[in-house]
Protein backbone atom coordinates (compact mmCIF):
# COMPACT_ATOMS: atom_id res chain seq x y z
CA UNK A 1 0.00 0.00 0.00
CA UNK A 2 2.66 2.51 1.04
CA UNK A 3 4.87 1.34 -1.81
CA UNK A 4 2.08 2.04 -4.27
CA UNK A 5 1.49 5.48 -2.83
CA UNK A 6 5.21 6.17 -3.02
CA UNK A 7 5.27 5.41 -6.73
CA UNK A 8 2.21 7.64 -7.20
CA UNK A 9 3.94 10.37 -5.24
CA UNK A 10 7.17 10.20 -7.22
CA UNK A 11 5.16 10.19 -10.45
CA UNK A 12 3.34 13.35 -9.33
CA UNK A 13 6.64 14.91 -8.20
CA UNK A 14 8.10 14.34 -11.67
CA UNK A 15 5.11 15.92 -13.42
CA UNK A 16 5.20 18.88 -11.04
CA UNK A 17 8.89 19.60 -11.65
CA UNK A 18 8.65 19.16 -15.42
CA UNK A 19 5.67 21.51 -15.56
CA UNK A 20 7.39 24.04 -13.34
CA UNK A 21 10.59 24.06 -15.44
CA UNK A 22 8.67 24.34 -18.74
CA UNK A 23 6.48 27.06 -17.25
CA UNK A 24 9.38 29.12 -15.93
CA UNK A 25 11.38 28.78 -19.17
CA UNK A 26 8.44 29.87 -21.33
CA UNK A 27 7.45 32.73 -19.02
CA UNK A 28 11.06 33.96 -18.97
CA UNK A 29 11.20 33.70 -22.75
CA UNK A 30 7.99 35.66 -23.13
CA UNK A 31 9.07 38.29 -20.62
CA UNK A 32 12.41 38.77 -22.39
CA UNK A 33 10.80 39.04 -25.82
CA UNK A 34 8.13 41.26 -24.31
CA UNK A 35 10.71 43.99 -23.77
CA UNK A 36 11.01 44.27 -27.55
CA UNK A 37 7.37 43.74 -28.48
CA UNK A 38 5.26 44.65 -25.47
CA UNK A 39 1.93 44.70 -27.33
CA UNK A 40 2.40 41.14 -28.62
CA UNK A 41 3.41 39.97 -25.15
CA UNK A 42 0.24 41.30 -23.55
CA UNK A 43 -1.99 39.89 -26.29
CA UNK A 44 -0.44 36.44 -26.11
CA UNK A 45 -0.47 36.51 -22.31
CA UNK A 46 -4.14 37.52 -22.30
CA UNK A 47 -5.25 34.65 -24.56
CA UNK A 48 -3.30 32.17 -22.45
CA UNK A 49 -4.65 33.65 -19.22
CA UNK A 50 -8.25 33.52 -20.42
CA UNK A 51 -7.91 29.85 -21.28
CA UNK A 52 -6.13 28.73 -18.11
CA UNK A 53 -8.35 30.63 -15.66
CA UNK A 54 -11.19 28.63 -17.18
CA UNK A 55 -9.89 25.42 -15.61
CA UNK A 56 -9.93 26.43 -11.91
CA UNK A 57 -13.22 28.27 -12.40
CA UNK A 58 -14.69 25.30 -14.24
CA UNK A 59 -13.56 23.08 -11.35
CA UNK A 60 -15.24 25.51 -8.92
CA UNK A 61 -18.54 25.30 -10.81
CA UNK A 62 -18.51 21.50 -11.07
CA UNK A 63 -17.63 21.21 -7.38
CA UNK A 64 -20.55 23.44 -6.38
CA UNK A 65 -22.92 21.53 -8.68
CA UNK A 66 -21.83 18.34 -6.96
CA UNK A 67 -22.32 19.79 -3.48
CA UNK A 68 -25.80 20.92 -4.49
CA UNK A 69 -26.99 17.87 -6.41
CA UNK A 70 -24.92 15.05 -4.94
CA UNK A 71 -24.31 11.84 -6.80
CA UNK A 72 -21.56 9.26 -6.90
CA UNK A 73 -20.12 10.71 -10.12
CA UNK A 74 -18.53 13.52 -8.14
CA UNK A 75 -17.26 11.60 -5.12
CA UNK A 76 -14.18 10.20 -6.84
CA UNK A 77 -13.18 13.45 -8.54
CA UNK A 78 -14.00 15.84 -5.70
CA UNK A 79 -10.39 16.08 -4.56
CA UNK A 80 -9.27 16.84 -8.11
CA UNK A 81 -11.86 19.61 -8.35
CA UNK A 82 -10.85 21.01 -4.97
CA UNK A 83 -7.20 20.98 -5.99
CA UNK A 84 -8.25 22.88 -9.11
CA UNK A 85 -10.03 25.57 -7.12
CA UNK A 86 -7.00 25.99 -4.83
CA UNK A 87 -4.94 27.11 -7.83
CA UNK A 88 -7.01 30.30 -8.15
CA UNK A 89 -4.48 32.40 -6.16
CA UNK A 90 -1.82 31.48 -8.76
CA UNK A 91 -4.12 32.65 -11.55
CA UNK A 92 -4.78 35.88 -9.64
CA UNK A 93 -1.01 36.49 -9.56
CA UNK A 94 -0.70 35.70 -13.27
CA UNK A 95 -3.42 38.29 -13.96
CA UNK A 96 -1.25 41.09 -12.57
CA UNK A 97 1.08 41.42 -15.63
CA UNK A 98 -1.99 42.29 -17.73
CA UNK A 99 -2.60 45.40 -15.61
CA UNK A 100 0.54 46.95 -17.13
CA UNK A 101 -0.73 46.36 -20.65
CA UNK A 102 -4.30 47.67 -20.53
CA UNK A 103 -3.48 50.33 -23.11
CA UNK A 104 -2.00 47.74 -25.46
CA UNK A 105 -5.04 45.49 -25.08
CA UNK A 106 -8.03 47.80 -24.88
CA UNK A 107 -8.83 50.67 -27.20
CA UNK A 108 -11.03 52.24 -24.53
CA UNK A 109 -7.97 52.54 -22.27
CA UNK A 110 -6.20 54.86 -24.75
CA UNK A 111 -7.21 58.48 -24.03
CA UNK A 112 -6.46 59.67 -27.59
CA UNK A 113 -8.69 56.92 -29.08
CA UNK A 114 -11.51 57.76 -26.68
CA UNK A 115 -11.22 61.48 -27.52
CA UNK A 116 -11.72 60.66 -31.20
CA UNK A 117 -14.68 58.31 -30.81
CA UNK A 118 -18.15 59.33 -29.63
CA UNK A 119 -19.17 55.73 -28.91
CA UNK A 120 -16.21 55.16 -26.59
CA UNK A 121 -17.00 58.42 -24.80
CA UNK A 122 -20.55 57.22 -24.34
CA UNK A 123 -19.33 53.96 -22.84
CA UNK A 124 -16.67 55.58 -20.68
CA UNK A 125 -18.65 55.59 -17.42
CA UNK A 126 -18.30 51.79 -17.49
CA UNK A 127 -15.22 51.20 -19.62
CA UNK A 128 -12.52 53.14 -17.82
CA UNK A 129 -9.32 51.95 -16.17
CA UNK A 130 -10.05 52.63 -12.46
CA UNK A 131 -13.50 51.02 -12.57
CA UNK A 132 -12.08 48.10 -14.58
CA UNK A 133 -9.51 47.48 -11.84
CA UNK A 134 -12.10 47.69 -9.07
CA UNK A 135 -14.33 45.20 -10.86
CA UNK A 136 -11.48 42.77 -11.51
CA UNK A 137 -10.58 42.95 -7.81
CA UNK A 138 -14.19 42.16 -6.89
CA UNK A 139 -14.31 39.14 -9.24
CA UNK A 140 -11.14 37.65 -7.82
CA UNK A 141 -12.25 38.42 -4.25
CA UNK A 142 -15.54 36.57 -4.81
CA UNK A 143 -13.88 33.55 -6.47
CA UNK A 144 -11.06 33.29 -3.94
CA UNK A 145 -13.46 33.63 -1.01
CA UNK A 146 -15.73 30.94 -2.45
CA UNK A 147 -12.88 28.55 -3.16
CA UNK A 148 -11.38 29.16 0.28
CA UNK A 149 -14.63 28.64 2.21
CA UNK A 150 -15.55 25.51 0.23
CA UNK A 151 -12.07 24.16 0.86
CA UNK A 152 -12.23 24.86 4.60
CA UNK A 153 -15.61 23.14 4.87
CA UNK A 154 -14.36 20.14 2.87
CA UNK A 155 -11.36 19.83 5.21
CA UNK A 156 -13.71 19.99 8.21
CA UNK A 157 -15.87 17.28 6.64
CA UNK A 158 -12.94 14.88 6.61
CA UNK A 159 -12.56 15.32 10.40
CA UNK A 160 -16.20 15.19 11.42
CA UNK A 161 -18.67 12.74 9.93
CA UNK A 162 -22.33 13.67 9.94
CA UNK A 163 -24.69 15.79 7.89
CA UNK A 164 -23.82 19.20 9.44
CA UNK A 165 -20.86 20.10 7.23
CA UNK A 166 -22.51 18.62 4.17
CA UNK A 167 -25.47 20.97 4.66
CA UNK A 168 -23.10 23.91 5.02
CA UNK A 169 -21.38 22.95 1.74
CA UNK A 170 -24.77 22.72 0.01
CA UNK A 171 -25.91 26.13 1.24
CA UNK A 172 -22.58 27.70 0.28
CA UNK A 173 -22.74 26.18 -3.20
CA UNK A 174 -26.26 27.45 -3.92
CA UNK A 175 -25.27 31.06 -3.36
CA UNK A 176 -21.85 30.41 -4.83
CA UNK A 177 -23.21 29.35 -8.21
CA UNK A 178 -25.27 32.53 -8.44
CA UNK A 179 -22.25 34.62 -7.45
CA UNK A 180 -20.12 32.86 -10.07
CA UNK A 181 -22.75 33.38 -12.76
CA UNK A 182 -22.94 37.11 -12.09
CA UNK A 183 -19.20 37.76 -11.66
CA UNK A 184 -18.12 35.62 -14.60
CA UNK A 185 -20.67 37.28 -16.92
CA UNK A 186 -19.23 40.67 -16.02
CA UNK A 187 -15.66 39.37 -16.19
CA UNK A 188 -16.26 38.01 -19.69
CA UNK A 189 -17.70 41.35 -20.79
CA UNK A 190 -14.89 43.34 -19.14
CA UNK A 191 -11.94 41.25 -20.19
CA UNK A 192 -12.83 39.76 -23.56
CA UNK A 193 -15.91 41.43 -25.04
CA UNK A 194 -14.59 44.97 -24.43
CA UNK A 195 -11.65 44.19 -26.75
CA UNK A 196 -14.14 45.19 -29.46
CA UNK A 197 -16.12 47.81 -27.53
CA UNK A 198 -18.47 48.66 -30.40
CA UNK A 199 -19.88 45.12 -30.32
CA UNK A 200 -22.11 43.39 -27.76
CA UNK A 201 -23.83 40.06 -27.24
CA UNK A 202 -25.92 39.19 -24.20
CA UNK A 203 -25.12 35.49 -24.36
CA UNK A 204 -21.36 36.11 -24.39
CA UNK A 205 -20.88 35.41 -20.67
CA UNK A 206 -22.72 32.10 -20.92
CA UNK A 207 -20.57 31.11 -23.89
CA UNK A 208 -17.37 31.75 -21.91
CA UNK A 209 -18.75 29.95 -18.84
CA UNK A 210 -19.75 26.93 -20.92
CA UNK A 211 -16.20 26.72 -22.21
CA UNK A 212 -14.91 26.84 -18.63
CA UNK A 213 -17.16 24.04 -17.36
CA UNK A 214 -16.38 21.95 -20.44
CA UNK A 215 -12.66 22.46 -19.80
CA UNK A 216 -13.16 21.55 -16.13
CA UNK A 217 -14.83 18.25 -17.00
CA UNK A 218 -12.19 17.45 -19.63
CA UNK A 219 -9.48 18.15 -17.04
CA UNK A 220 -10.87 15.91 -14.29
CA UNK A 221 -11.53 13.08 -16.76
CA UNK A 222 -7.92 13.19 -17.94
CA UNK A 223 -6.46 13.38 -14.42
CA UNK A 224 -8.79 10.70 -13.03
CA UNK A 225 -7.90 8.36 -15.91
CA UNK A 226 -4.19 8.92 -15.22
CA UNK A 227 -4.49 8.34 -11.47
CA UNK A 228 -7.06 5.53 -11.43
CA UNK A 229 -4.49 2.79 -11.92
CA UNK A 230 -3.33 3.27 -8.36
CA UNK A 231 -4.98 3.37 -4.99
CA UNK A 232 -6.91 5.13 -3.56
CA UNK A 233 -8.62 6.42 -6.71
CA UNK A 234 -8.79 2.90 -8.17
CA UNK A 235 -11.61 2.07 -5.71
CA UNK A 236 -13.55 5.31 -6.15
CA UNK A 237 -13.43 5.49 -9.95
CA UNK A 238 -15.08 2.65 -11.86
CA UNK A 239 -16.51 2.41 -15.36
CA UNK A 240 -19.82 3.75 -13.99
CA UNK A 241 -18.21 6.98 -12.76
CA UNK A 242 -16.39 7.50 -16.06
CA UNK A 243 -19.66 6.85 -17.89
CA UNK A 244 -21.28 9.64 -15.85
CA UNK A 245 -18.41 12.07 -16.43
CA UNK A 246 -18.54 11.21 -20.13
CA UNK A 247 -22.22 12.12 -20.17
CA UNK A 248 -21.37 15.48 -18.60
CA UNK A 249 -18.69 16.07 -21.22
CA UNK A 250 -21.21 15.23 -23.93
CA UNK A 251 -23.80 17.57 -22.38
CA UNK A 252 -21.45 20.52 -22.34
CA UNK A 253 -20.19 19.85 -25.86
CA UNK A 254 -23.82 20.05 -27.01
CA UNK A 255 -24.55 23.04 -24.79
CA UNK A 256 -21.54 24.92 -26.19
CA UNK A 257 -22.77 24.29 -29.73
CA UNK A 258 -26.28 25.36 -28.76
CA UNK A 259 -25.13 28.66 -27.23
CA UNK A 260 -22.53 29.40 -29.92
CA UNK A 261 -25.08 28.78 -32.65
CA UNK A 262 -27.81 30.76 -30.84
CA UNK A 263 -25.54 33.81 -30.79
CA UNK A 264 -24.69 33.35 -34.46
CA UNK A 265 -28.28 32.77 -35.57
CA UNK A 266 -29.62 35.86 -33.79
CA UNK A 267 -26.91 38.10 -35.20
CA UNK A 268 -27.27 36.55 -38.66
CA UNK A 269 -31.05 37.02 -38.61
CA UNK A 270 -30.85 40.60 -37.32
CA UNK A 271 -28.16 41.44 -39.88
CA UNK A 272 -27.28 44.77 -38.24
CA UNK A 273 -23.87 46.28 -39.08
CA UNK A 274 -22.85 46.90 -35.45
CA UNK A 275 -23.58 43.27 -34.57
CA UNK A 276 -22.27 41.44 -37.65
CA UNK A 277 -18.86 43.16 -37.46
CA UNK A 278 -17.70 40.58 -34.91
CA UNK A 279 -18.41 37.66 -37.24
CA UNK A 280 -17.09 39.50 -40.31
CA UNK A 281 -13.76 39.82 -38.57
CA UNK A 282 -13.83 36.09 -37.78
CA UNK A 283 -14.80 34.98 -41.28
CA UNK A 284 -12.09 36.88 -43.13
CA UNK A 285 -8.39 36.41 -43.78
CA UNK A 286 -8.07 32.76 -42.81
CA UNK A 287 -10.15 32.96 -39.61
CA UNK A 288 -13.09 31.21 -41.31
CA UNK A 289 -10.94 28.06 -41.48
CA UNK A 290 -10.57 28.20 -37.69
CA UNK A 291 -14.34 28.67 -37.36
CA UNK A 292 -15.03 25.62 -39.52
CA UNK A 293 -12.44 23.67 -37.52
CA UNK A 294 -14.37 24.58 -34.35
CA UNK A 295 -17.68 23.48 -35.86
CA UNK A 296 -16.21 20.09 -36.73
CA UNK A 297 -13.96 19.42 -33.75
CA UNK A 298 -15.74 21.34 -31.01
CA UNK A 299 -19.09 19.79 -31.89
CA UNK A 300 -19.52 17.12 -34.55
CA UNK A 301 -16.53 14.86 -33.80
CA UNK A 302 -16.87 14.79 -29.96
CA UNK A 303 -20.67 14.60 -30.32
CA UNK A 304 -20.64 11.44 -32.39
CA UNK A 305 -17.76 9.88 -30.45
CA UNK A 306 -19.43 10.50 -27.10
CA UNK A 307 -22.72 9.00 -28.25
CA UNK A 308 -21.11 5.60 -27.69
CA UNK A 309 -21.70 4.17 -24.21
CA UNK A 310 -18.74 1.81 -24.64
CA UNK A 311 -16.35 4.68 -25.22
CA UNK A 312 -17.58 6.56 -22.16
CA UNK A 313 -17.02 3.51 -19.97
CA UNK A 314 -13.38 3.08 -21.08
CA UNK A 315 -11.23 5.57 -19.11
CA UNK A 316 -8.39 5.62 -21.65
CA UNK A 317 -10.61 6.30 -24.64
CA UNK A 318 -12.70 8.87 -22.76
CA UNK A 319 -9.55 10.65 -21.58
CA UNK A 320 -8.30 10.80 -25.18
CA UNK A 321 -11.54 12.47 -26.28
CA UNK A 322 -11.34 14.81 -23.27
CA UNK A 323 -7.77 15.76 -24.20
CA UNK A 324 -8.95 16.56 -27.72
CA UNK A 325 -11.79 18.67 -26.32
CA UNK A 326 -9.33 20.56 -24.10
CA UNK A 327 -7.11 21.38 -27.08
CA UNK A 328 -10.12 22.57 -29.07
CA UNK A 329 -11.11 24.75 -26.08
CA UNK A 330 -7.77 26.55 -26.53
CA UNK A 331 -8.58 27.09 -30.21
CA UNK A 332 -12.02 28.38 -29.20
CA UNK A 333 -10.56 31.02 -26.86
CA UNK A 334 -8.02 31.90 -29.55
CA UNK A 335 -10.79 32.34 -32.16
CA UNK A 336 -12.90 34.45 -29.82
CA UNK A 337 -10.08 36.78 -28.74
CA UNK A 338 -7.33 36.89 -31.33
CA UNK A 339 -9.20 38.38 -34.35
CA UNK A 340 -9.73 41.51 -32.23
CA UNK A 341 -5.97 42.14 -32.44
CA UNK A 342 -4.91 40.55 -35.70
CA UNK A 343 -6.56 42.91 -38.15
CA UNK A 344 -4.54 41.47 -41.05
CA UNK A 345 -5.94 37.97 -40.96
CA UNK A 346 -5.11 34.71 -39.25
CA UNK A 347 -1.71 34.44 -37.64
CA UNK A 348 -0.09 32.61 -34.74
CA UNK A 349 2.85 34.32 -33.05
CA UNK A 350 5.44 32.15 -31.31
CA UNK A 351 4.68 34.05 -28.13
CA UNK A 352 1.03 32.84 -28.30
CA UNK A 353 2.31 29.29 -27.94
CA UNK A 354 4.99 30.19 -25.40
CA UNK A 355 2.57 32.11 -23.15
CA UNK A 356 0.12 29.21 -23.29
CA UNK A 357 2.88 26.77 -22.28
CA UNK A 358 4.26 29.22 -19.71
CA UNK A 359 1.05 29.91 -17.80
CA UNK A 360 0.05 26.29 -18.39
CA UNK A 361 3.28 24.94 -16.90
CA UNK A 362 2.93 27.09 -13.80
CA UNK A 363 -0.73 26.18 -13.44
CA UNK A 364 -0.13 22.44 -13.83
CA UNK A 365 2.68 22.62 -11.27
CA UNK A 366 0.38 24.41 -8.83
CA UNK A 367 -2.42 21.92 -9.51
CA UNK A 368 -0.21 18.88 -8.89
CA UNK A 369 1.16 20.50 -5.73
CA UNK A 370 -2.38 20.96 -4.41
CA UNK A 371 -3.28 17.42 -5.47
CA UNK A 372 -0.51 15.99 -3.32
CA UNK A 373 -1.57 17.99 -0.30
CA UNK A 374 -4.63 15.89 0.56
CA UNK A 375 -5.75 12.30 0.35
CA UNK A 376 -7.20 11.69 -3.10
CA UNK A 377 -10.55 10.44 -1.82
CA UNK A 378 -12.73 12.27 0.73
CA UNK A 379 -13.12 10.51 4.08
CA UNK A 380 -16.79 11.33 4.61
CA UNK A 381 -19.76 12.49 2.67
CA UNK A 382 -23.05 11.95 4.44
CA UNK A 383 -25.02 11.93 1.23
CA UNK A 384 -22.75 9.50 -0.59
CA UNK A 385 -22.70 7.17 2.41
CA UNK A 386 -26.50 7.21 2.29
CA UNK A 387 -26.43 6.27 -1.37
CA UNK A 388 -23.85 3.54 -0.92
CA UNK A 389 -26.10 1.92 1.66
CA UNK A 390 -28.74 1.43 -1.02
CA UNK A 391 -26.41 0.27 -3.74
CA UNK B 1 -33.36 -36.50 -26.72
CA UNK B 2 -36.87 -36.75 -25.42
CA UNK B 3 -37.41 -34.75 -22.30
CA UNK B 4 -40.12 -34.51 -19.77
CA UNK B 5 -41.52 -31.26 -21.18
CA UNK B 6 -45.26 -30.79 -20.82
CA UNK B 7 -46.72 -27.56 -22.09
CA UNK B 8 -46.19 -24.96 -19.40
CA UNK B 9 -44.89 -21.39 -19.77
CA UNK B 10 -42.25 -21.81 -17.12
CA UNK B 11 -41.47 -21.95 -13.42
CA UNK B 12 -41.81 -18.93 -11.20
CA UNK B 13 -39.97 -18.47 -7.91
CA UNK B 14 -41.01 -15.85 -5.37
CA UNK B 15 -38.52 -13.97 -3.19
CA UNK B 16 -38.93 -11.45 -0.39
CA UNK B 17 -35.96 -9.17 -0.95
CA UNK B 18 -33.99 -7.59 -3.77
CA UNK B 19 -30.73 -9.11 -2.51
CA UNK B 20 -32.27 -12.57 -2.48
CA UNK B 21 -33.62 -12.41 -6.04
CA UNK B 22 -30.34 -10.92 -7.28
CA UNK B 23 -28.40 -13.77 -5.70
CA UNK B 24 -30.86 -16.34 -7.08
CA UNK B 25 -30.63 -14.86 -10.58
CA UNK B 26 -26.84 -15.01 -10.48
CA UNK B 27 -26.89 -18.63 -9.39
CA UNK B 28 -29.46 -19.61 -12.00
CA UNK B 29 -27.38 -17.97 -14.70
CA UNK B 30 -24.24 -19.68 -13.40
CA UNK B 31 -26.12 -22.99 -13.46
CA UNK B 32 -26.61 -22.56 -17.21
CA UNK B 33 -30.13 -21.14 -17.48
CA UNK B 34 -30.44 -18.45 -20.15
CA UNK B 35 -34.18 -17.85 -20.66
CA UNK B 36 -34.52 -16.02 -17.37
CA UNK B 37 -36.74 -13.11 -16.54
CA UNK B 38 -36.94 -11.19 -13.28
CA UNK B 39 -39.84 -9.07 -12.00
CA UNK B 40 -39.50 -6.51 -9.23
CA UNK B 41 -41.51 -3.57 -7.88
CA UNK B 42 -38.54 -1.21 -8.45
CA UNK B 43 -35.35 -1.33 -10.52
CA UNK B 44 -32.77 -3.52 -8.80
CA UNK B 45 -29.24 -2.51 -9.68
CA UNK B 46 -27.31 -5.34 -11.32
CA UNK B 47 -30.37 -7.57 -11.84
CA UNK B 48 -30.41 -7.02 -15.61
CA UNK B 49 -26.77 -8.11 -15.87
CA UNK B 50 -27.45 -11.06 -13.56
CA UNK B 51 -30.05 -12.55 -15.92
CA UNK B 52 -27.69 -12.07 -18.84
CA UNK B 53 -29.26 -8.93 -20.30
CA UNK B 54 -26.34 -6.89 -21.55
CA UNK B 55 -27.39 -4.74 -24.38
CA UNK B 56 -30.58 -2.97 -25.23
CA UNK B 57 -31.17 -2.09 -28.87
CA UNK B 58 -33.12 1.03 -27.87
CA UNK B 59 -30.07 3.37 -28.27
CA UNK B 60 -29.64 2.28 -31.88
CA UNK B 61 -33.33 2.90 -32.60
CA UNK B 62 -33.04 6.35 -30.97
CA UNK B 63 -30.01 7.17 -33.12
CA UNK B 64 -31.85 6.16 -36.28
CA UNK B 65 -34.89 8.15 -35.19
CA UNK B 66 -32.75 11.20 -34.45
CA UNK B 67 -31.00 11.07 -37.82
CA UNK B 68 -34.34 10.58 -39.59
CA UNK B 69 -35.78 13.56 -37.68
CA UNK B 70 -32.84 15.78 -38.54
CA UNK B 71 -33.04 14.89 -42.22
CA UNK B 72 -36.80 15.39 -42.23
CA UNK B 73 -36.54 18.82 -40.62
CA UNK B 74 -33.74 20.05 -42.85
CA UNK B 75 -35.35 18.50 -45.93
CA UNK B 76 -38.72 20.07 -45.18
CA UNK B 77 -37.14 23.51 -44.76
CA UNK B 78 -35.15 23.16 -47.99
CA UNK B 79 -38.18 21.94 -49.90
CA UNK B 80 -40.48 24.74 -48.78
CA UNK B 81 -37.93 27.57 -48.90
CA UNK B 82 -36.23 26.69 -52.19
CA UNK B 83 -38.74 24.80 -54.37
CA UNK B 84 -42.24 24.98 -53.08
CA UNK B 85 -42.60 28.58 -51.96
CA UNK B 86 -39.40 30.52 -52.72
CA UNK B 87 -39.61 33.98 -51.20
CA UNK B 88 -37.01 36.73 -50.85
CA UNK B 89 -36.49 37.56 -47.16
CA UNK B 90 -34.36 40.67 -46.73
CA UNK B 91 -32.21 39.77 -49.73
CA UNK B 92 -30.96 36.55 -48.14
CA UNK B 93 -30.25 33.53 -50.37
CA UNK B 94 -33.05 30.97 -50.66
CA UNK B 95 -30.80 28.35 -49.11
CA UNK B 96 -30.33 30.17 -45.78
CA UNK B 97 -29.20 27.18 -43.74
CA UNK B 98 -28.77 28.94 -40.37
CA UNK B 99 -32.51 29.60 -40.32
CA UNK B 100 -33.19 25.91 -40.92
CA UNK B 101 -31.23 24.69 -37.91
CA UNK B 102 -33.81 25.30 -35.15
CA UNK B 103 -36.43 23.18 -36.94
CA UNK B 104 -33.80 20.54 -37.74
CA UNK B 105 -32.79 20.43 -34.08
CA UNK B 106 -36.35 20.25 -32.77
CA UNK B 107 -37.38 17.48 -35.15
CA UNK B 108 -34.21 15.55 -34.28
CA UNK B 109 -35.19 15.67 -30.60
CA UNK B 110 -38.86 14.90 -31.34
CA UNK B 111 -38.18 11.90 -33.55
CA UNK B 112 -35.50 10.59 -31.17
CA UNK B 113 -37.88 10.86 -28.20
CA UNK B 114 -40.70 9.12 -30.03
CA UNK B 115 -38.42 6.35 -31.24
CA UNK B 116 -37.18 5.87 -27.67
CA UNK B 117 -40.71 5.34 -26.33
CA UNK B 118 -42.08 3.37 -29.29
CA UNK B 119 -38.86 1.35 -29.69
CA UNK B 120 -38.93 0.43 -26.00
CA UNK B 121 -42.58 -0.69 -26.28
CA UNK B 122 -41.90 -2.68 -29.45
CA UNK B 123 -38.83 -4.44 -28.02
CA UNK B 124 -40.78 -5.30 -24.88
CA UNK B 125 -43.56 -6.77 -27.00
CA UNK B 126 -46.06 -4.24 -25.63
CA UNK B 127 -48.96 -3.73 -25.57
CA UNK B 128 -49.68 -7.31 -24.55
CA UNK B 129 -53.27 -8.00 -23.51
CA UNK B 130 -52.48 -11.48 -22.18
CA UNK B 131 -49.47 -12.76 -20.28
CA UNK B 132 -49.32 -16.30 -18.83
CA UNK B 133 -47.57 -15.10 -15.66
CA UNK B 134 -50.81 -13.63 -14.38
CA UNK B 135 -52.20 -17.18 -14.19
CA UNK B 136 -50.15 -17.39 -11.00
CA UNK B 137 -52.31 -15.58 -8.50
CA UNK B 138 -49.43 -14.34 -6.34
CA UNK B 139 -47.69 -12.72 -9.32
CA UNK B 140 -49.65 -9.45 -8.82
CA UNK B 141 -47.41 -8.91 -5.77
CA UNK B 142 -44.52 -8.06 -8.11
CA UNK B 143 -46.06 -4.60 -8.11
CA UNK B 144 -46.00 -4.42 -4.31
CA UNK B 145 -43.18 -5.96 -2.32
CA UNK B 146 -42.27 -9.31 -3.86
CA UNK B 147 -39.56 -10.26 -6.34
CA UNK B 148 -39.99 -13.01 -8.91
CA UNK B 149 -37.58 -15.01 -11.01
CA UNK B 150 -39.00 -16.95 -13.92
CA UNK B 151 -37.24 -19.75 -15.82
CA UNK B 152 -39.09 -20.05 -19.10
CA UNK B 153 -39.87 -23.45 -20.58
CA UNK B 154 -38.14 -22.56 -23.86
CA UNK B 155 -34.79 -22.69 -22.06
CA UNK B 156 -32.60 -25.48 -23.45
CA UNK B 157 -31.79 -26.65 -19.94
CA UNK B 158 -35.42 -26.51 -18.74
CA UNK B 159 -36.80 -29.63 -17.19
CA UNK B 160 -39.96 -29.51 -15.14
CA UNK B 161 -38.64 -31.60 -12.25
CA UNK B 162 -34.94 -30.74 -12.07
CA UNK B 163 -35.54 -27.03 -12.66
CA UNK B 164 -38.15 -27.06 -9.91
CA UNK B 165 -35.71 -28.75 -7.54
CA UNK B 166 -33.04 -26.26 -8.50
CA UNK B 167 -35.31 -23.28 -7.84
CA UNK B 168 -36.36 -24.76 -4.50
CA UNK B 169 -32.70 -25.06 -3.56
CA UNK B 170 -32.48 -21.25 -3.78
CA UNK B 171 -34.82 -21.03 -0.78
CA UNK B 172 -37.60 -18.96 -2.31
CA UNK B 173 -40.92 -18.18 -0.64
CA UNK B 174 -42.51 -20.51 -3.15
CA UNK B 175 -42.15 -22.04 -6.62
CA UNK B 176 -45.14 -22.03 -8.96
CA UNK B 177 -45.84 -23.63 -12.30
CA UNK B 178 -47.05 -21.11 -14.85
CA UNK B 179 -49.91 -22.25 -17.09
CA UNK B 180 -49.36 -21.22 -20.70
Amino acid sequence: MSERNDSLRSQLDRIQWCALVIGLLCVTGCATAGRLDAAQFFRSWFVAFLFWIGLPLGCLVILMIHHLAGGRWGFGVRRLLEAGTRTLPVMALLFIPLLFGLQALYIWARPEAVAADALLQHKQPYLNVPFFLVRAAIYFAVWLALAWRLDRAAAAQDQTPGPGVTQRLTALSGGGLVAYGVTMTFAAVDWAMSLEPEWFSTVYGVLIMTGQVLGGFALVIIVAALLMKQKPLADAMTAVQFHDLGKFLFTFVVFWAYIAFAQYLIIWAGNLPEETSWYHRRFEGGWSGVGIFLMIFHFFVPFFLLLSADLKRRPGALAAVAAGVLVVCVVDVFWIVKPAFAKNGFSVHWMDVAALAGIGGLWVAAFVRQLKGRSLVPAHDARVEEELRWA
Amino acid sequence: MKRNRPSIYGLLAEFESAEHVLDAAKRAYADGYRKLEAYSPFPVEGLDEAIGFHRSRVPLIVLMGGIAGGLTGFGMECFSAIYHYPINVGGRPLFSWPAFIPVTFELTVLFAAFSAVLGMLALNGLPKPYHPLFNVERFVLHGHDRFFLCVEATDAKFDRETTKRFLESLQPKGVYEVEP
